[in-house]
Formats: structure tokens, sequence, C-alpha cells
């Protein structure tokens, strides 16, 4: 990206003796995985673009610990998630957005009981707010105008979370043609990362889980398949390849199509 | 003499009635096994989950043919009860349709109306049901879970309720006098001219059998459920009311790690300090599940609960692409286990004598367990409120951190957390170098 993002970081804040009104939530992936990077730019984009008065935790943060709880690792997690709240409890941080499902679903739900209160948002919800306060606007002519584009549902952030409109508002203000899958909303299917089987190979099957949504994917003969979780953008990104129509297809990030709609 | 139809009667009901109660006693100590947990919060969702989704069957229509005949025949379970009442005074009191003596005509001819055309189509749906399952041969019905007990319970099932609704219109068809009031005859009117040649000391006879082989069968059935699957119709109830109340994605934090974690972290803490008086007592005996008596009993309630509809299974994206894992035999295999401990108990005098078997690998195998995604799908699917996954996360608990048998891969990720906070191996000091790339 060419234009120089500003990222402050919380202990830059600090420093300045000032409060960010939202901390972004990068997340392991957001922070390392190379295509989970780009929509992290893309999303810092569109803060920057709102004039959102934000800040990251940057080397501060550590993974929420959601894999190794999922993993059954409850120590792990338990370790993470003290230490992380440590941090944030520290820097007194009320709101958190973060652009990954899990990540938003640990801080929500399994970071209270351990001494994390925050208000966390998931970046659709947060862009969706920004573009309802008239901080964000749909710009110009954008190049997907009359796109096919359909939507993934994460679990983590559709049945785990019941968080099914907002991704689809925005889809929609782009003016694209929104299809659904058959299973779509609260019966979505996985896309086969959920519950760490991100870092393992999968059991013996007779497929690969990716594939086959990928596959329903594809029956609604999109232009676009959009998600919202790093994850999920590997897994589709993947089934895409396997079914060699990486050429037609692309699968994007709702922030990404978001931040290409602003001159 | 006269009074001898009625005692049989009255025996037929007290062993029916005290051997079910006896069953439910065992159901409940079966359950209590599981590790206590409080459900004492958010007393007014439970009651509407409850009613929508137990009572009002609110989750049933999301496949609309399975879910509105199984409106009906649930409909028709419980109005056709009403009938019960009546059938169960007539038999203490040797009385014949009481009620035709407390009701108007009318309002006796309209119930028993109702019950006749309820009968008709809970008998329609039935046949329905057992075509799907036996022609049609709908593939959660025959998945490899699906052994011969599975497949036969069911199918018993439906020719009990069968026989049940033919008993309760032949009965009326065959009651003279009934049809000879001509109100409320609505379905057994058609069934009458069957039976029109014979004199009418036979037909007497049949209505009788019919009478007693109903009201023996409807005992009959009630006890059958202890064994079944059946017995969701009640226990939809409670499962509906205890079921999780939290957003899907939230698991527990199991407190017994949260103490240690604390304990960890706490730089005040004497590393070798003796353990408190009594303090051995309040640590678990484990981590996780690996057997029954691990799991909470709101979890025994769900595998009690589960009726092997096989909607969690089909929805399974581990199941659909052909792995081993299917949530329906988590929670088959859950009760299985948990009624082999039980008749365990009972063979050893209420003390559990141990059998060297347990839930983990004896029944649920670890390659089950870790094809798990974690996405919910199951949980949403189910009609009753189960929630097979938290099972599956007690039991990689135990697997992880009383066995480390998590898969390879796995450990190299966990360790990444540990050492430098991200499940890969990268250095949390270039944490922000997106920014400058």
């Amino acid at each position: 990206m060419s234009e120089q993002l500003k990222v402050p970081t919380m202990a830059q804040c600090m420093a300045e003796g000032r409060q960010p009104e939202v901390l972004f939530w990068v997340g392991s992936a957001g922070s390392f995985d190379d295509r989970a990077k780009k929509i992290t730019k893309a999303f810092v984009k569109i803060l920057n673009k709102a004039n959102v008065d934000f800040a990251v935790l940057g080397t501060e943060e550590s993974c929420t610990g959601d894999v190794a709880k999922r993993a059954g690792n409850e120590f792990l997690f338990q370790m993470q998630a003290v230490m992380n709240i440590e941090v944030l409890n520290g820097y007194e941080v009320k709101r958190i957005v973060t652009a990954c499902p899990h990540s938003y679903n640990t801080l929500k739900n399994e970071y209270p009981q351990l001494g994390g209160n925050y208000q966390v948002q998931h970046h659709t919800e947060f862009i969706d707010e920004l573009m309802k306060a008239g901080k964000l606007k749909i710009e110009g002519s954008t190049q997907l105008k009359g796109k096919r584009i359909t939507f993934h549902d994460p679990c983590y952030l559709g049945r785990a979370n019941d968080v099914y409109e907002a991704p689809r508002k925005l889809l929609q203000s782009l003016g694209i043609e929104l299809v659904e899958m058959k299973r779509n909303r609260n019966s979505a299917l996985c896309c086969g990362a959920g519950g760490a089987q991100m870092f393992k190979e999968p059991e013996k099957g007779n497929m690969d889980i990716n594939v086959l949504r990928t596959e329903e994917a594809l029956q609604t003969n999109p232009n676009v398949i959009a998600t919202g979780c790093p994850y999920c953008n590997t897994m589709m990104t993947d089934g895409v390849k396997a079914k060699e129509k990486e050429d037609s297809i692309q699968v994007m990030d709702i922030a990404e199509l978001i931040a290409n709609s602003q001159n | 003499m006269n009074y001898i139809p009625n005692i049989l009667f009255a025996i037929a009901l007290f062993v029916g009635l005290g051997y079910f109660a006896k069953n439910v006693k065992k159901l409940i100590r079966n359950i209590k096994l599981g590790q206590d947990v409080d459900v004492s919060d958010n007393k007014s969702q439970r009651w509407k989950n409850m009613t929508r989704i137990a009572l009002g069957q609110g989750k049933m229509v999301k496949r609309p043919i399975a879910g509105i005949l199984h409106i009906i025949v649930y409909i028709g379970f419980i109005i056709i009860n009403l009938e019960v009442l009546e059938i169960i005074i007539d038999g203490l009191f040797g009385t014949h349709r009481i009620f035709l003596e407390v009701l108007p005509q009318s309002v006796y001819g309209f119930l028993i109306g109702s019950f006749e055309i309820l009968a008709a189509l809970v008998f329609i749906s039935v046949i329905v049901f057992w075509i799907r399952r036996n022609i049609i041969k709908i593939q959660r019905f025959w998945n490899s879970e699906m052994t011969s007990w599975p497949k036969n319970d069911a199918n018993y099932i439906l020719y009990f309720e069968m026989v049940l609704m033919t008993l309760f219109l032949v009965m009326n068809a065959t009651d003279i006098d009934f049809q000879a009031m001509n109100s409320g005859n609505v379905i057994s009117q058609f069934i009458a001219p069957w039976f029109s040649g014979l004199p009418e000391t036979t037909i007497h006879i049949i209505e009788r059998s019919a009478w007693w082989l109903h009201i023996i069968g409807i005992l009959i059935f009630l006890n059958y459920l202890y064994f079944s699957k059946h017995l969701h119709i009640l226990l939809a109830f409670p499962n509906t009311y205890y079921g999780k109340v939290k957003p899907k994605g939230q698991l527990n934090n199991p407190e017994a790690v949260t103490k240690e974690v604390k304990m960890m972290m706490d730089p005040n803490v004497d590393p070798f300090a003796a353990p408190a008086e009594g303090a051995d007592a309040e640590m678990p005996a484990k981590f996780g599940a690996s057997d029954v008596q691990d799991l909470s009993w709101v979890q025994l309630l769900n595998a009690y609960t589960c009726t092997e509809c096989g909607r969690c299974t089909s929805e399974c994206p581990a199941n659909l692409t052909g792995k081993k894992l299917s949530p329906r035999k988590i929670m088959m295999d859950t009760r299985d286990r948990l009624e082999e401990v039980g008749k365990n108990i009972d063979a050893n005098n209420g003390e559990f004598k141990d059998d060297g078997k347990q839930l983990l690998g004896d029944y649920i195998l670890p390659e089950e367990l870790w094809a798990c995604t974690t996405c919910n799908a199951c949980v949403e699917a189910c009609p009753v409120s189960i929630d097979p996954l938290s099972i599956i996360i007690e039991m990689r608990r135990y697997l992880v951190m009383e066995q480390s048998a998590a898969p390879v891969e796995l450990n190299n990720m966990m360790t990444n957390i540990e050492n430098n906070g991200a499940p890969w191996p990268y250095n949390q000091m270039d944490r922000l170098n997106w920014k400058d790339e």
C-alpha cells in the first residue's frame, strides 16, 4: 500500500497522555499471515479514512488463546487470557474492534469471567456503525457494481454470536448483487478451519471441508466470495484454487471490498 | 364377581405406573452421576426456551415435512391422552364413557370427534415416518451409528403408535351405543360397517378387547420409554430448560484451571507450601472428561434426551466429508456408557466397580474428537437443545491436559503460543511489522 498508514500503539498514546476511543485487536493471523495482513491494512485504511481515534497493542498483543482452548488446552488459554487481560486493563481499554471472529468471540464471551470486560465488536459491525454515523461513505464508481457476491458466514460470527446482518448490509451498500448459498446464516457450512483445524491435517475422510464449502459457493456463480474471517479467507482461497477458479473468482474480506470503494 | 375387571384394571395400572416410577428413579440416579453445575441463572430465558423449543416445537419446522408431521403426532399425543383420563376413571369404577354423563352430548361428541380426527392424522403421519425410514431410506436414518437396535427401536415406536391409534378407532367403531348416538364418530363411522355382519355379542367382545388392549398398550409404551430413544417426549422439556443460555460460541472456563493459573501467576505464592488442611478434597480428580461421571449432569440429561433424529450429524461438516465424527454418535455413546455404569452400580449394591472401560477409547475414539471444527452446526440443528460440542471439548481437555495426547501439529501450535504468543513460530517483537510492509 503506497499511502502511509497511521497506526498508533497504546504505548504511544499513553506516553502522549491520551486514551484512544477504541482498541483494534489485530490478532495473530492479522499480524503474521500474509493474506490476513492485507485485511488488517484494509481495515486500518478505513479507520484512517473515517478518522477513528484508535490504537493497537502492537508487540504487547499476544494470541487470545482461542485455538488452544478449542484444542482442549485450557491451561494455555487461561494463561494467555490472564496476560492479555492484564495488559488491556492496564491501558483501561473499554472498547475493542477486531477483524477476526475467533478473537471477537473469545474477547467478548470468554474473557469477562476472567476479569476482562470490554465492549467488543466485529469489524463489520464497526464499519456499519461508521456508515450509519456518516463518517464513512461508499465513494465514486466502484468496480464492484453489479458484480455477484456471495457471503460465507464465519461460524464464530454467525452461529456463535448471531451476527448475520451487518456484513450483508455492508455488501449491499456496495451496489452489488448479493447471492446466498443454499446453506447460509445459522445453517451455513463451516469452512473447516475452526476448533484448531487450521493447524492440523484433517482426519481421514472422502473430501476436505473447504472444498465442499467452495463447491456450495461456486453454485451461486459468484464473481467474489466475501467473508469476514482470516481463517475462512485462507480456506476458501485454497478451495477456489483446488477448483482451479482462482483466475475468475476472488476471495475477499468485506473490509477489503469497502476499502477499495474509497477514493 | 362384578368387581373383577375393576380390580384387574387397578392392578394393571398400579404395576404399569409403579414399574415406570422405579425406572424414572433409576434415570434420575444415573443423570445425577454427572458433575454438579449451576443452572439457577437466566430463569425467564430458560422458561422462554422451553416454551418455544419444546412446547412450541419451534425448531422442528426448520425441516418442514418432518416438522409438520411431528407436530401432528405431538399434538395428537397430548390431546388424545385426555381420553386416557376417561378410560382410567371408567376402568377403576366400572363406568362406561363417564364423561358422557358429565358433559353435554354435543361437547362430548366434539371432543371425541377431534380425538378421532387426530388419531387418523397421527396414523397417517406415522406411516409416512415409517416410509421415510424404511422405504425412502433417508440418509440420516442409515448412518453407521444406526446399528440394529437404534433402527429397530425407531420402528417399534412407530408400530406402537399405529397399533394404539387403530385400537382407539376400533374401540369407538365397535361401541354400538356410541355409534347409535352418531355424534363424534367422525372417523369410526367408516370403520363400524366392517363389523356390521357380526353378532352383537361378538362386536361387544371386540370393543372390550380393543379397550383393554388400548390401555394396556399405553402402559407398556410408557414403560418402554425408559429403554428407548423415545424418552425425548418427556425429557425434551427439562432439557430445553437446562440447555445453554449463553452465546453458542462461549465455552466455559473451568474454575479448577482458573485457580491453578491464578496461583501460577501470583508472585506471592510459595511453591513449596504444604497444601492447607482439607485442600486435597477440593482438587478435581482430573481435568476434562474420560468417562460419563466426569461430564456434567446436564450433558448426561442431553444423552438421555437424544432421540437419534440425526439432524446434528446431517449438518456436521466433518461427517459430511466422510470423517468418523458424528455428533449423534457422541450422544448415543454417552447414553450407552451411562446405562452400562448404571447397571454396574445396580449389580454392585449401589457402588460402581471399575470395569476397565470408559467413554473415551471404548466408545468414542480420539479420531472422532479431533475431527470437530467446533462450528456449532450440531448444536444449532438440535430440535431439543442438546450440546454435543460441549462433550467433545471436555474430552479434548482430558486428552490434552491429562494425557498430552494432542495431534503433533497441535502440540507444535501450542508450543508456539507458549513461546512467542502466536500459533505460528513468529517473534512477538515482529507483531507490528505489517504496518511498514
